[in-house]
């Protein structure tokens, strides 16, 4: 039931995407995301558009994948939408009762919608084509520099890689506390806001319980692996540069510059 | 007939590509009073075929009657089936959840609705019952309990709702041979003296051969046996081949049968064993 | 100390302070032992007899209060070669989900060498081999949440053997598992000690699995009750029912014939055994 979630959403694949240096997909998603934020007219769209489509091709994503992130958000979209349909001022093209539709209104709210599109499109390119492990580590490299100024780098990484393994053992977990609470008589299903946060207790309670425990055994199974921190360990998988990671981090950056600079140029 | 079965069939994830069958075309029937032995490796659909008979799942196709109630007729209130059907799961502790081993135990039958007299009747009771002292530990924490204590509160919990059948899903596990000897003697004594109708999921052959009249055996999502524990456990080669065993002693009977003595070899205890032997010794001694 | 000890302990207690009342009580007291390397050491007691204790203060997760404990001549209490001991003393733990840190099988494997700084193209060579050794090469790549307990545990173990240690500490490795994931995880056991040569201490309250051992240490309030040959264990069946343990069955029997006045071997443990001797 509950671990048919799919966290992250990786889609596994060995094209010339998956196959790239995670910390380049991560600093290629930034510059996405920030390109995104400096365009401000409606040409340069064209080549995200065409960059979406040449990750997706490229990757042999499943477009089904991709909607289905957006249908969650549609929500907000449609709002970001509304809002900037009714609220921009300017030439009026017509009134909907007390709501007024301006030329200005309808250009804003096209372009925010499809901001908002591209940026979530963008970041679940990330996720599909990128494991949860690689991120991590990319992660972890990309802020290891800053372990002098004191991030904890490591720490963060082996946090996240912890959440990430036990995340679907802890949803059996529920599952199964859910079910011997239910076959108490207990209710998770029936009324209001407040009594369904109170019949919540005989489910947290041991599962909270259930989590510490675990938290307990694991460190002292990593205590007893030599697990000291991050200083002086080494890594089975080592992320290494490839010709294809430079080339395409070379490459994107340029082209995402360029989309950078058409707010400024014409 | 307390507990009727026709055609179960379960299904996890359908349409999709981790699409499994766990149940496959199961019928059955369960009289009052029976104490069952439910057998089979895991992933024969021991724990899916137990969690339909309280509603916690619903058949793909198939019908489950529980005391003349169907589960597929929707006036049927699963609260009722849910006092009637008593599930107890596997490491029932990890349920514990409330401060006094009192208000845990009665959380079940609070959650019937009954009033606050009969709840404390239950509470004693069911205490009693798994050989807990009421007095002395009614106020204290559950969690300051060992484990073996802890689990007795839980099943208090479910016994307390005087459930007419209880399914008990490897009540041993993880427990030292002192603890499972001590719950499987109050199992008993609670079949003894409550007249209630007990389902007995484990791996342990000995165990069930010790407690049961009756075994069913699942195998890859059927069922594939039904009998008495003394035609069950006779089908040695059968089990072995679906990855299950027999009792110790009873295996060493079969052996010593097989080398060619004249002795019972349908025992499930060492006390059957030790009397069959005797009276082996001492006709070979006449002789 | 002599070469041929792998682990020695010295008069060994621990205290704790009861949960309950505060008072000092002790898990483990005045024990000493010393165990041959390459030996098959089983150590049997009721829950609370104070084994699982044990078995953390010989890799030095914990430390003892009075005694010493002494891995290959290094005494736990030495905080500068901690590392060492538990680089050469492994454990495995008894719930197979908590022991796995990471979300593919040989990232997990490779954890113990990583945290050692061994390089990674040995740390390769060394994750392969372990997992051949438990057989589970095949799942190399595969998430961890979705092997069964027997499997899992088997990871746990390639994940210790990885980090090749002289000597591997079971602390009830099978008290979660079924029948097949039990067996699967004690034919690895007695593989480790037989054609790997590991010292192998398995802590356990299962009768069948203490059969295989060199030795077995009963264990009881924290006491040395028996140590000794599985054969001489097994015999004292009264003296092990009333400490909570079991016999296999066929013991058992030729311990009530032999109450009825026969006098058949009491050191039968299986069932071939006993169907000779009849």
């Amino acid at each position: 039931m509950l671990k048919d979630i799919t966290i992250g959403q990786y889609f596994p694949g060995t094209s010339l995407i998956h196959k790239l240096d995670p910390r380049v997909k991560i600093v290629v998603t930034a510059l996405f995301i920030a390109s995104l934020f400096f365009i401000s007219k409606f040409y340069p769209y064209i080549f995200i558009v065409l960059f979406i489509a040449a990750v997706i091709k490229t990757a042999k994503l499943p477009v089904k994948f991709i909607l289905k992130g957006l249908r969650p958000l549609m929500f907000i979209i449609l709002i970001t939408f509304a809002i900037n349909l009714f609220m921009t001022k300017g030439e009026v093209l017509f009134e909907l009762g007390p709501l007024t539709v301006t030329k200005e209104g309808l250009r804003q709210s096209v372009f925010m919608a499809l901001r908002l599109v591209f940026l979530i499109t963008g970041t679940s390119l990330l996720t599909l084509t990128t494991s949860p492990i690689a991120l991590t580590d990319g992660i972890e490299r990309l802020l290891s520099p800053f372990k002098k100024i004191g991030l904890p780098a490591h720490e963060l990484a082996m946090m996240m890689t912890i959440a990430l393994r036990f995340i679907p053992t802890l949803l059996e977990e529920t599952d199964k506390i859910m079910k011997a609470q239910m076959a108490r008589g207990a209710d998770f299903e029936s009324g209001n806001i407040l009594n369904r946060a109170r019949n919540l207790v005989p489910l947290l309670v041991p599962l909270f319980i259930n989590a510490f425990r675990r938290a307990d055994d694991l460190a002292t199974a990593m205590e007893a692996r030599c697990y000291r921190g991050g200083d002086g360990r080494t890594r089975l998988n080592e992320l290494s540069f490839k010709n294809m990671d430079y080339v395409v981090l070379t490459g994107m950056t340029a082209f995402f510059g360029i989309l950078i600079a058409t707010r400024y140029l014409g | 007939m307390i507990i009727e079965i026709k055609n179960l069939s379960y299904v996890y994830n359908p349409g999709t590509p981790f699409e499994k069958k766990a149940l496959d075309d199961v019928s059955l029937g369960i009289e009052e009073g029976e104490f069952i032995g439910l057998i089979g490796h895991t992933g024969s659909g021991k724990s899916t075929l137990v969690q339909h008979l309280n509603g916690l799942m619903k058949p793909t196709s198939g019908e489950i009657i529980i005391a003349g109630d169907s589960l597929s007729d929707k006036s049927t209130k699963l609260k009722n089936i849910r006092q009637k059907v008593g599930l107890v799961f596997q490491y029932p502790e990890h349920q514990l959840f409330e401060e006094t081993i009192y208000k845990d135990i009665a959380f079940g039958p609070k959650n019937l609705g009954l009033p606050q007299e009969e709840v404390d009747e239950r509470v004693r009771h069911a205490m009693e019952l798994v050989g807990l002292d009421f007095e002395e530990l009614k106020d204290r924490s559950p969690f300051e309990l060992s484990g073996g204590q802890k689990r007795r509160v839980a099943i208090a919990g479910v016994v307390a709702m005087k459930p007419k059948v209880l399914v008990l899903d490897e009540p041993t596990a993880g427990l030292d041979p002192k603890g499972r000897d001590d719950i499987l003697d109050e199992i008993r004594t609670l079949y003894e003296k409550e007249n209630i109708t007990i389902i007995l999921v484990s791996h342990s052959m000995e165990d069930i051969a010790r407690l049961v009249n009756r075994i069913f055996v699942m195998h890859r999502g059927r069922l594939s046996m039904d009998g008495s524990p003394r035609e069950i456990f006779g089908r040695s080669d059968e089990l072995e081949g679906m990855g299950l065993g027999i009792p110790q002693i009873t295996k060493f009977m079969k052996k010593f049968k097989a080398s060619g003595h004249d002795v019972k070899d349908d025992v499930l205890t060492i006390e059957e064993a030790k009397a069959e032997i005797l009276k082996y010794l001492r006709g070979k001694k006449d002789a | 100390m002599n070469e041929d000890i792998m682990i020695k302990i010295e008069n060994v207690s621990y205290e704790y302070s009861s949960y309950i009342d505060e008072s000092i009580q002790l898990a483990v007291k005045d024990l000493s032992l010393e165990v041959k390397r390459g030996e098959f050491l089983a150590v049997l007691g009721h829950n609370g007899s104070g084994k699982s204790t044990l078995a953390k203060m010989i890799n030095g997760l914990i430390l003892p209060s009075n005694g010493n404990v002494f891995v290959n001549g290094i005494n736990t209490r030495d905080e500068e070669r901690i590392w060492d001991i538990r680089s050469t003393a492994g454990m495995v733990f008894q719930n197979p989900d908590n022991q796995i840190v990471a979300t593919i099988v040989e990232e997990d494997v490779a954890f113990g060498p990583e945290n050692l700084g061994i390089p990674p193209a040995e740390i390769r060579r060394r994750v392969d081999d372990a997992l051949e050794v438990v057989e589970m090469s095949e799942y190399k790549r595969h998430a961890p949440h979705l092997l069964s307990g027997g499997q899992k545990q088997r990871v746990a173990i390639a994940g210790i053997l990885a980090m090749e240690p002289d000597c591997i500490i079971f602390d009830e490795p099978t008290a979660m598992l079924d029948p097949v994931g039990r067996q699967e995880v004690l034919d690895t056991v007695k593989k480790l000690n037989k054609e790997k040569n590991k010292t192998i201490i398995l802590i356990t309250h299962f009768m069948d699995e203490a059969v295989e051992a060199d030795r077995i240490l009963v264990l009881n309030e924290g006491e040395s009750v028996m140590l000794g040959a599985p054969n001489d264990i097994f015999r004292k069946v009264d003296l092990l029912k009333s400490l909570g343990l079991d016999v296999p069955q066929v013991t058992e029997l030729v311990y009530e014939l032999n109450k009825e006045g026969y006098d058949f071997r009491d050191d039968i443990l299986s069932v071939e055994e006993l169907v000779d001797i009849l």
